[in-house]
């Protein structure tokens, strides 16, 4: 595969992989212990571009096309899926929307220092009672003359506890339907602002998810993104990347399921030979290479679409159905070819099938795509 | 041909039940994080005759068949599969004791067990040998007095928690004739217990190696014959298999219901989310997996009550398919909670933890798809 990428997507690939494995996989049942995630390898993530990927470089970032970003987060996936995870949000959608909705003052005060890596960026669309139907929120934002005041609640908001800067939508005109959301920039610290308690979660126990609330909390009006109702439309316009993001996640870390199944077969002796020798076991290893093939191919062509500028959402949407999907049968299959080692901590597919279990579930969940892409189809046949 | 339950086995059903919801559910979540369960729940349960469910009357135990069974371990299973799967070990054990060991052996051991005074642990997995049980390597030489056994047990449920040890040793040459089955009792000289597992699911069950340096068992701790102990161990398989389908079929179960309740309270896009017909129809699949496998294990059950001759395979396909079907349910249950399906305080991707092992456990399900085809390809 190497052959067809550019010569500086073959070097960002690389650098991600040696990084992942040299500094974040060693790491990983650290990090998951402690629940956060190591200040330290923030700080080299940043100096290595990855927190600013697709952002152009007048604007602070790298500007690395979107191949580029999901080659990266593919490897550091690979190496720890929660630290993937906040990588992921903090490009896209977080950056992204400041790279595309934000005026030229507020990229400066905001953007720059974020794609800098800086510090981490934080996304708040979900509510407790309202995922799969954003259209749905109830979090509030009022006039005033200064600004806007926010009531309401927001829920599994990753990297909630680390962020130094949220994006939070809210309803600004209760009679507009979906034409009356807005997004809003918001600094962890104004008074009004509170973080839940750290959800315990099945996996990806290191990127922090909690619940905000916003008590009467005063926002100046010029952190508002974009016009008043457009907030939307802002939220949704980061679907094609998000979804991009998470099928690269799920691709990364299904291969080194792959790869930890491959070693183990090859060391484990059953029935007198390495149980690689076994056709069972063999044929299972060569379903799941041909499973993350067919992914990653996905997932690269999605992102190839992007860079074009052509839309993407239908293959974006694809490329995440599946690839999510394929990562936990991959590494499910993963445990089974460990047998009882697979269950226990100390070997790594136990942790990443945890992680990557949510790959279907979060940035729209798997029936969230079916959505998206029976409309897309159907719209086109009628 | 009659595919009910009798009255009884109905009432077995809801007082495994009941018991459940009243002494383990409340607690389950607290026992996982704490990592064992309270002993004092072992004789609660033995009062309702669940410590030796298929002993004899005559040493103190239920006596009751294998599909009975089934009924108790599917429905404590519902409040906690790693509960109801850590009691399926202890009758495993001794239903070996009650077919295989002497009279002696019977007085000796069955009393305890079926009162729950001594708890149960079942050793065959060792570090390098799981799928392939019979190339056990631990060691047991006989002296005067009894045997002295070196070696290391893997994987064990009630490991350094248990009383007693049924644990499978070589005392002869290579391979499966060569292996005798010992009681080995906690505190016995040179027995001694690795640190505790720390592993995906079944937590509130302490899993650990034992170890055996030098250690002493008497002589009348051998169960049945020297040499027969790896037939033993297979026949205390075929019903721990059904045991440990009948575990994976509560708790799913208990996911299912628990979703179907979700489905008719959450709202999305202005009704209940159980009135969109692609989640309707996946309710339906998972009702349908669930019901075959429910099925399917009772004639598993049937056959092993029965002696049928091909007993052994019917308990290996109930094996994988009660448990691909459980957690395929379980996961999808999961996966209709949406993001709080991932949340520890819904319960649910507790039930796919612990069901992920069900998979893996007591042969694998790889190795129930050798022993059916093994045995098919002999049939011709």
């Amino acid at each position: 595969m190497t052959g067809i990428l550019t010569e500086e997507q073959s070097l960002i690939q690389k650098t991600a992989r040696d990084f992942a494995r040299d500094r974040v996989a060693p790491g990983a049942l650290t990090r998951e212990a402690a629940g956060r995630i190591e200040d330290a390898l923030i700080r080299e993530m940043a100096e290595l571009g990855f927190l600013g990927m697709t952002v152009p470089e007048d604007q602070g970032g790298i500007g690395a096309d979107y191949v580029s970003y999901a080659l990266a987060l593919m490897e550091i996936a690979a190496g720890d899926g929660a630290v993937s995870t906040m990588m992921s949000v903090h490009n896209a959608p977080f950056c992204a929307i400041l790279s595309r909705f934000a005026s030229d003052a507020q990229q400066e005060r905001w953007l720059t220092p974020a794609a800098a890596g800086a510090f981490i960026g934080a996304f708040a669309l979900t509510e407790p009672h309202t995922g799969s139907d954003a259209a749905a929120i109830t979090c509030s934002a009022t006039r005033t003359d200064t600004g806007y005041v926010l009531n309401g609640s927001k829920q599994f908001i990753t990297s909630a506890q680390i962020a130094g800067g949220v994006i939070a939508f809210a309803v600004t005109d209760h009679n507009a339907g979906k034409k009356g959301i807005s997004a809003f920039y918001i600094e962890p610290g104004t008074p009004g602002f509170s973080v839940g308690a750290p959800e315990k979660k099945l996996g990806q126990k290191a990127s922090d998810t909690c619940t905000l609330s916003f008590d009467n909390l005063e926002v100046p009006a010029f952190n508002r993104i974009g016009e008043e109702g457009q907030g939307l439309a802002i939220a949704l316009s980061s679907l094609e990347t998000g979804r991009i993001g998470i099928a690269s996640q799920s691709v990364g870390m299904a291969q080194a399921a792959l790869d930890a199944a491959v070693a183990y077969a090859q060391d484990r002796v059953a029935f007198g030979k390495p149980i690689a020798q076994h056709q069972a076991v063999a044929f299972r290893l060569a379903d799941m290479d041909m499973q993350v093939e067919a992914a990653r191919q996905l997932v690269l062509s999605a992102a190839r679409l992007k860079d074009s500028g052509a839309p993407c959402l239908r293959e974006a949407s694809i490329a995440k159905l599946f690839a999510s999907q394929m990562a936990e049968r991959v590494v499910s299959d993963a445990i089974q070819t460990l047998g009882g080692y697979g269950y226990l901590a100390d070997f790594p597919v136990e942790k990443i099938y945890r992680d990557v279990r949510v790959c279907q579930i979060y940035e729209g969940t798997s029936d969230v795509q079916r959505i998206n892409i029976s409309r897309a189809l159907l719209a086109g046949r009628s | 041909m009659d595919f009910a339950l009798t009255e009884e086995q109905t009432l077995i059903f809801d007082m495994a039940k009941s018991f459940g919801e009243e002494h383990i559910a409340p607690f389950a979540q607290d026992w996982e994080k704490q990592g064992t369960i309270p002993k004092d729940l072992w004789p609660k349960l033995a009062e309702l005759g669940f410590g030796g469910l298929y002993v004899s009357e005559a040493y103190g135990g239920s006596g009751l068949s294998r599909l009975d069974a089934t009924l108790v371990f599917e429905a404590l299973s519902m409040s906690c599969p790693a509960v109801g799967s850590f009691l399926s070990i202890h009758n495993m054990c001794g239903g070996m004791i009650d077919k295989f060991g002497s009279e002696d052996t019977k007085q000796k051991w069955l009393p305890d067990l079926c009162s729950m005074e001594k708890v149960f642990s079942y050793c065959l997995t060792e570090p390098g040998s799981g799928s392939d049980a019979a190339a056990l390597k631990t060691r047991a030489v006989r002296n005067n007095e009894g045997y002295v056994v070196n070696g290391t047990k893997a994987f064990i449920s009630g490991g350094s928690y248990s009383d007693a040890y049924v644990t499978m040793v070589r005392t002869g040459d290579d391979g499966p004739k060569g292996i005798s089955t010992v009681v080995v009792e906690d505190g016995a000289t040179g027995l001694s217990f690795g640190a505790l597992e720390k592993k995906m699911g079944w937590l509130a069950q302490p899993t650990s190696q034992v170890q055996f340096d030098d250690c002493f068992v008497p002589a009348e701790n051998l169960i049945g014959e020297e040499g027969k102990g790896f037939s033993y161990a297979m026949a205390g398989l075929d019903g721990g298999r059904l045991n440990i389908s009948a575990g994976a079929l509560g708790g799913a179960q208990a996911a299912l219901d628990a979703t179907v309740a979700y489905m008719s309270e959450r709202k999305a896009f202005g009704k209940p989310i159980n009135q969109f017909q692609a989640l309707q129809f996946r309710l339906a699949e998972f009702e349908t997996k669930l019901q075959s496998a429910r099925t399917f294990l009772r004639q598993a059950a049937w056959k092993l009550d029965n002696n049928a001759p091909d007993a052994t395979k019917f308990c290996a396909m109930a094996k994988l398919m009660v448990t691909d079907n459980a957690f395929e349910v379980a996961n999808g249950c999961l996966q209709l909670h949406g993001g709080y399906g991932y949340l520890a305080d819904y319960g649910i991707e507790k039930i796919v933890r612990d069901l992920r092992v069900h998979q893996i456990l007591e042969g694998t399900n790889e190795i129930m798809r050798l022993i059916v085809s093994r045995q098919m390809i002999s049939d011709v």
